[in-house]
């Protein structure tokens, strides 16, 4: 490939990581390997988490309930520890559809979906998609009629948000592993449908 | 330890217009907006004071706000019925008169 052997010095922010990374790790505050194993443990996390949320939910009334009540103590029936801050899900249905987005910073539901994509953390989809999600989520191949109502959350503070996508049609008797597939990232921050592949 | 609540999901609440320096969780282009309380998400530290190394306590109500896009963007281009919510603390609440 044309970048191999191209010289990209760290920029501002990653070279702050690592004087900051070295000097607590000099003083003793962590180790080296303690930071490994956060950076490993956050790595290891993506979005078959959230799959799994949704696909419950789709199968078992009782769970979507909850969860829409509590998600936080809902994802701890599946083994999966949401600590701390509150999850809520917001449900997509025929009248109504959710999109997630934190202008402030880049605030995910990182502990169901992973780490969060570049364009979440872009500039242009952090400003955009609260003027016109309708447009941003066009550029995503997401095209809403108006009846469709878009409901954009903003995680401003101690929520994060997950979308509970809705699910196709054509799906019907499917088991929930095979639902759990079909369930994307994008879908679950709601730039994207749910769709039966 | 926590600020008394003041607001209930219903009431029609008021994004208070002001412009101080630090850690601000309000976004900038929800301040001023009017529109209803959507759901009350606990109380938890104040991120203004956390950001200055202090503990944030008594805790703030938080709330979520739910705007209609129509309100807060003149020139939206979208259906009515569609909407923002935001996550407020109470802080940067005033209580508003009923919608003219």
């Amino acid at each position: 490939m044309s970048e191999l052997g191209k010289y990209s010095p760290l920029t501002y922010f990653q070279l702050m990581e690592v004087s900051l990374r070295e000097l607590l790790v000099e003083k003793g505050v962590v180790s080296d390997a303690e930071v490994d194993a956060v950076a490993a443990d956050m790595k290891s996390r993506g979005p078959e988490r959230g799959a799994k949320v949704v696909a419950r939910a789709w199968t078992d009334p009782g769970f979507k309930q909850r969860l829409l009540a509590d998600g936080t103590a809902a994802c701890e029936e599946l083994g999966l520890d949401v600590p701390a801050l509150k999850l809520v899900v917001v449900e997509n249905t025929p009248e109504v559809h959710n999109v997630i987005v934190c202008t402030l910073c880049s605030c995910y539901p990182r502990m169901l979906l992973g780490l969060p994509p570049d364009w979440y953390k872009s500039r242009e989809y952090r400003s955009r998609v609260v003027r016109e999600p309708r447009a941003v989520l066009a550029e995503f191949g997401t095209r809403l009629p108006d009846e469709v109502a878009i409901r954009v959350h903003d995680s401003t503070a101690d929520m994060r948000y997950m979308v509970l996508p809705l699910r196709p049609a054509g799906t019907e008797g499917w088991s929930e592993e095979r639902l759990a597939g079909i369930v994307t990232r994008d879908s679950m921050v709601g730039v994207a449908l749910a769709q039966a592949i | 330890m926590a600020v008394e609540q003041k607001f209930r999901p219903g009431e029609r609440v008021k994004v208070m217009k002001a412009y101080p320096l630090g850690h601000i969780r309000t976004p900038y282009y929800i301040r001023g907006c009017s529109s209803v309380i959507e759901r009350i998400c606990g109380a938890f530290p104040n991120p203004e004071e956390l950001a200055q190394m202090r503990s944030g306590l008594p805790a703030q109500p938080l709330y979520r706000v739910r705007f209609a896009q129509s309100e807060v963007w003149p020139d939206y281009r979208g259906a009515r019925a569609d909407t923002i919510d935001v996550e407020i603390f109470q802080h940067w609440l005033d209580k508003a008169e009923a919608a003219g």
